[in-house]
């Protein structure tokens, strides 16, 4: 799956890094803690979040995220939006919570992996 | 070959940027994909515990055939026992650097389970230094 195909299901606004939206998802990363995130997370991974500081970017870089979704509406402030817009990994955000977006993605990568079902 | 950053105490804006440095530069080399990730995790974390509770320190990494070693040494409180220091959930991280999602107490597990040996000297109240070092193949 695509970057840019999780925008539909997830209600995704995209902010910033939209250089990045063909990239590839190999799975999803849900954490706010960001040593949880550098310890656990895994290249290509969506990373999953409430916060919306440039310290996000920095990691996603570091990690190879695929891109960062922000939760209940935050929006990534400019620093945050300008290293993205670099770094070209997408930061988008959605109205949804950490739940409900996490849930969605994975029955969206679930579906991508075994064809003919749902 | 050494490469030498200063990293500034509370800056966290320019967190991580001394460790993307390095990363760079080891893809350039072509060190393995998988030894890259490691290393970059550790130092990382030990980059940001001077950001986080330190005033300010070098980064130093020294490149030799089969083995990369990083030293992270800081002007600082220091850490008064270094053990408990280690434990995952351990930190004394202030409510400012907690909001923003560190201070989970899981940065130096993180680099002990991402380098090959570790080492952590420290006084209080004069500073800390890191080695870690990472053995490769190829
Ligand atoms: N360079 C340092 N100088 C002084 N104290 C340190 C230093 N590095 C670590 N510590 C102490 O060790 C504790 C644990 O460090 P660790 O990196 O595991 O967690 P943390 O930095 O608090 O949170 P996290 O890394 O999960 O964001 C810190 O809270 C701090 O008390
Ligand atoms: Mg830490």
């Amino acid at each position: 799956m695509k970057v840019h195909e999780m925008i539909q299901p997830l209600a995704l606004v995209a902010c910033s890094g939209q250089q990045g939206l063909d990239r590839e998802v190999s799975g999803g990363y849900t954490s706010d803690l960001l040593s949880d995130v550098m310890g656990h997370a895994r290249e290509g991974q969506v990373w999953i979040t409430i916060q919306a500081h440039r310290n996000v970017i920095a990691i996603a870089s570091l990690k190879e995220i695929a891109a960062v979704i922000l939760v209940r509406g935050r929006r990534p402030d400019e620093e945050t939006a300008s290293a993205s817009d670099q770094e070209g990994i997408p930061v988008f955000s959605t109205p949804l919570d950490a739940f409900e977006a996490s849930g969605i993605l994975h029955g969206l990568l679930n579906a991508a992996t075994t064809p003919g079902e749902g | 070959m050494e490469f030498h950053y200063h990293i500034e105490g509370g800056d966290f804006s320019r967190a991580g940027s001394a460790s993307s440095e390095i990363k760079k530069i080891l893809k350039q080399l072509n060190v393995d994909p998988r030894v890259v990730k490691r290393v970059v995790v550790a130092l990382y974390e030990a980059e940001v515990n001077v950001v986080a509770h330190a005033r300010e320190g070098e980064m130093k990494v020294a490149l030799g055939p089969g083995v990369i070693e990083a030293t992270i040494s800081d002007k600082g409180p220091g850490i008064p026992d270094i053990a408990l220091a280690m434990q995952e959930g351990y930190s004394t991280a202030s409510p400012r650097v907690r909001e923003m999602g560190f201070g989970a107490g899981m940065g130096l597990p993180n680099i002990k389970k991402n380098c090959d040996r570790l080492d952590i000297e420290s006084v209080v109240n004069a500073g800390t230094t890191v080695k870690m070092t990472t053995f490769f193949t190829g």
